[in-house]
Formats: C-alpha cells, structure tokens, sequence
C-alpha cells in the first residue's frame, strides 16, 4: 500500500539509494545490567561501506540491532538521514534466527524482500516475480528457485538471504556476519555483492570476523571494543595498537603479520 | 441397516445432531487455518496451555449464572486474554523462560477451575465443563459459534501474510513493517476467542482438539501453506462427522468420540511419512 511516488520504480529508488545516512550520537545499549554497547559516536556517510570488526561480545549485533530498531538505546540517539525507515533498511541477521522449516519456496522467500511495499493487503505487483527472479540469479540460486527453503545447505540458504536484500532494494544495508560458516567460494560470491552495493551508492555496514577481508575489501572499520576503539579509514583504523586494545592481538613487538598485507590500491 | 440409516439418518432425524455438525464445521473452518499457523510456529503447547486458561473464568461465569453460555463465554475470553496479557508481559520482562511459567499457567488454571465448579456444582457440571457438551448446542450458541469463527477467519485473512512472516522470521518483520507485537497478541487474542467458541462443544480439556490435531495431521501430507490450510479444515470436518457417528450408534459421550476420531485421523497421517521410508527402503533392496 505505498504512495504512487515510492511505486514508480526506477527513478525513485535511485534517488532513494543516494541518501541513507546513519548517525550515532554518545550511543549506549544495554540490556538489563549489562551494558553492550557503550558511548559510541560516529556517521556511516551515504554510500559508505563500513566494517564492523570486534572480538565476540564486543557489540557488534547489538550496534546493528538497534540501528535496524530491534533494539531501543539506553541512552544517546540514532539518527538515519534520507530514509523512511521501513522501506529505507535491509537488515540480514545470522541466519539461525531463522526457523528453515517453514513451509516457502526459495523464490517465494526471496519476494519477501517486496513485502514493506506491498503491506498485508496489497496487490503483489507482477514485476515482483522477474525481480525476485533477477535476484535470484544474482546470488546463483535461480535454479533451485522452486525449492523449499529446508531443503537448502548452509551456504545456499545465506545466498537466499543476499536475494532477499536484494529485493528490498534498500538505502541502507546491514549484514550481521554474513560469511560466517561459509565456504571461500560462497564467502567471494557475496562479498562481490557487497561491493556491487556499494558502487550502487548504498550505505552498506557490515559485521564480520575476518580482518584480511576488512582490509581488502572495506574502505571504513569501525573498532568495536562495547566502546569505539577507533572508527575510520581501515588502514587507520586497524593500527597493532587498537588491535590489542580491541582485544583481537596479542601485544606484539612490531608490527603483526597481518597488517602488513598488502593494501587494496 | 443400510449406509443412509448409518450415514445420513441420525442428521436428518434429530435436530440437535444437525446443531452439534454444524458447529464442528463451523469450528473445523476456522480452526484449520488458526491451527497451522499455531503449529508452523511452533506454538502447539501454548493453544494447549491457553485452551485451560479460558476455565477459571468460565468456572466463575458457572457458579455465577449455571450453565448460560454467554456468562461462561464472557468468563472464558476474560481469563482468556488475561493469560496472554500476562505471557507477553511475562516474557518480555519476566525472569522465567517461556515454558516454565507457561506450565504455571496449565496447572494454576485447571486447579482453580476445578476447585470454582466443585464449590458450587456437581461432579455432572464439572463434567461438563472438563469435556463439553456437543449435543446441547442450542440456537444461540450456534449463532455464537459461527458469529466468532466468522470474526476469527476474517481477522485471519486481513493479516495473513504478517503473521505468516512472524512465524519464521520475526526479526524480518520487525526491521521492515513493524508491528510485531500488536500481530503477536492479535494472533493470540484469535486462539483464545477459536477456544472460547468450541467451549461449550468440547469443555475446557479438549477445546484444543479441533485447533491442534488436524492442523498436526495435515502436515504429515502436505508441504505447502496453501494445501495445509485446506487438509485442516477437512481433517477437522471429518473428525467431526465421525466422532458425532460414533458417539451416535455406540451411545459414547460426543467430546471424547470427537477427540477420539481426530486422534485416529492423526496417527494414519503419522504413518504417511513413516511409510514413505518404508517404500523407499524397499525400492533400494530391490534389484535394479
């Protein structure tokens, strides 16, 4: 049940993509006692691709939690720029929060992603079916299109899940340790996904373990310790010092083997 | 006696044998797709739980006013709701996991409801209340029966495709629509009016039988939303049909026949999937 506006596809999505903006301002979250994430401040700039990157704890799914409002802030503010926050978001959590057995076809999952659009009553518009296929084929899931979503592994079930933000066509992207489980093969497919978004000029924030592909792939790190250790430019951002501090090193002497891999030109 | 006499006579002849099917039908239709949705949540226990906290207050709608439907009614929705008013808050900021003070609810329930009726009534009216009585169904609480699987179905069919999201993937519906709490009690206030109307029919212990067993059945033949929806509410009529046959030529209480027919329909169904292995493993055995 959307506004003619948000319906005429193409146009409006595009000037959608270009403006999802995410500020946190002295962000503190806590569930009952224990504080996750504490006093964080910063701007994921539109169309930036930021890694999260912190040791197990540190906050990183609760950061995203509560910018994809699944979680209300203790105290400070989140503010996103340029969205409406439904159709604005697409937020892909670890997939064990899923339950696999229900009873839905790859594709029909995959068109989920146009759900915020359509509302409980709307007319499933016909392009949603070639869109959904599009996504499909995107992520190398088209031939099993008519699969139930049990019957997938692992790895197929987290392409599924990529489709599905595909479908959403979102401003903002948040991906909660995507490649996690996966093999390289799957991890390289989606992670080119990810840049594809990127160059699309979406906002794209990602939490994730594996520090080679934050420096390879993610211009932005932010240091995530339940405190910010350091947010920036990765290169910056990932100096042996906040490493230790983050808890991801051990104290070296020297720098340690892995930055000094080579940096993306 | 021939298969009119068996099939068709008692219906036809008895007018209170026509109430108590149409009100199995009646609750069959709005039952089937209220029951896969409960299922495909994994939730079965809960209409369970939630069948007996309707009792207390149907107990005190008995001591109150006798055997009135609508006061037992009234008192049923009322403890109805309350218990899930209480297992929302009790989950989001309760201490307790879900399970535990839903079993507190199951035992808290029967307890005083058993202990209201024994206070004012007979073993005959706890009887009636535990189990129901089918073959009593008068005009207006026929009306009742359909005016609330009418509500219950229409609801259903306005908010379908949310709860059909929230039953697998709540975080999605969450991050992209909202109203994930509103459709988590909406749903739960349906279960509790689908358990109100089959009140009278099935008492306080077996409300939960026309909910439960053929949705459970349907899914050992079916894979899709779609058939499952539809093989429960036929399972749920023909369990109905059955148990009012049964308890019509073996003169056997009519709740229990029914209980009875739809436990049948669903332990066939489980043999479906056994017996697929079966032929499976046979083939496999067999030269090529």
């Amino acid at each position: 049940m959307t506004e003619p506006s948000k319906r005429d596809a193409a146009g409006s999505r595009l000037r959608d993509v270009r403006r999802g903006c995410v500020t946190l301002r002295e962000l503190t979250v806590a569930y009952r006692e224990r504080v996750a994430v504490e006093a964080v401040s910063g701007v994921f700039a539109a169309g930036s691709l930021t890694a999260i990157v912190g040791a197990n704890g540190a906050g990183k799914t609760t950061l995203l939690h509560a910018i994809a409002g699944l979680v209300a802030p203790r105290r400070g503010s989140i503010e996103i720029a340029g969205v409406e926050a439904p159709l604005g978001f697409a937020y892909l959590p670890q997939s064990d929060s899923i339950d696999r057995d229900f009873p839905i076809s790859v594709l029909e999952f995959a068109a989920l992603g146009g759900w915020a659009r359509i509302g409980a009553l709307g007319r499933v518009p016909p392009e949603l079916r070639s869109r959904s296929m599009n996504a499909l084929q995107a992520v190398g899931l088209d031939e099993l299109a008519g699969r139930m979503l049990g019957e997938l592994s692992v790895g197929q079930f987290r392409r599924a899940l990529f489709a599905r933000v595909i479908v959403q066509e979102a401003a903002i992207v948040l991906l909660d340790e995507p490649f996690a489980s996966v093999d390289a093969a799957t991890s390289d497919d989606l992670l080119r996904l990810v840049q594809r978004w990127h160059g699309e000029g979406r906002t794209v924030i990602v939490a994730l373990h594996d520090l080679e592909q934050v420096l390879a792939i993610f211009p932005e790190t932010l240091l995530l310790a339940r405190k910010a250790i350091a947010w920036g430019e990765t290169a910056t951002a990932l100096t042996p010092e906040n490493l230790v501090e983050a808890g991801l090193a051990a104290p070296p002497r020297g720098p340690g083997p892995r930055l000094r891999l080579a940096m993306p030109s | 006696m021939s298969l009119w006499s068996t099939l068709v006579a008692p219906f036809s002849e008895f007018a209170f044998m026509r109430s108590a099917l149409v009100a199995c039908m009646a609750l069959a239709v709005a039952s089937g797709p209220l029951g896969t949705l409960l299922l495909l949540r994994r939730m079965g226990l809960v209409g369970d739980v939630l069948s007996h906290a309707v009792m207390p207050g149907a107990a005190v709608g008995f001591a109150l006013a006798g055997s009135a439907l609508a006061v037992l009614s009234v008192g049923g929705l009322f403890t109805g709701i309350a218990v899930v008013l209480l297992m929302i808050l009790g989950t989001r900021f309760g201490a307790q996991r879900e399970d535990a003070s839903l079993a507190a609810f199951y035992f808290a329930s029967i307890g005083v409801g058993v202990l209201i009726v024994s206070l004012r009534g007979t073993n005959l009216d706890l009887m009636h209340v535990l189990l129901g009585t089918v073959l009593a169904i008068d005009v207006p609480a026929l009306v009742l029966i359909v005016a609330i699987a009418s509500v219950v179905l229409a609801v259903l069919a306005l908010i379908f495709r949310p709860l059909a999201i929230q039953s697998f993937d709540p975080a999605f519906l969450r991050t992209t629509g909202g109203g994930d709490s509103a459709y988590r009690t909406i749903f739960l206030g349906l279960v509790v009016l689908d358990l109100v109307a089959g009140l009278q029919a099935f008492g306080t212990l077996l409300a939960g039988v026309p909910l439960l067993l053929p949705a459970a059945a349907a899914r050992c033949w079916a894979q899709r939303i779609g058939p499952l929806v539809g093989l429960s509410i036929g399972f749920g009529m023909a369990a109905g049909y059955a148990g009012l046959l049964a308890s019509y030529h073996l003169n056997v209480p009519s709740g229990p026949a029914i209980a009875c027919s739809a436990a049948i329909v669903y332990a066939v169904s489980a043999l479906v999937p056994a017996s697929r292995v079966l032929l499976t493993a046979f083939d496999a055995t067999r030269p090529t």
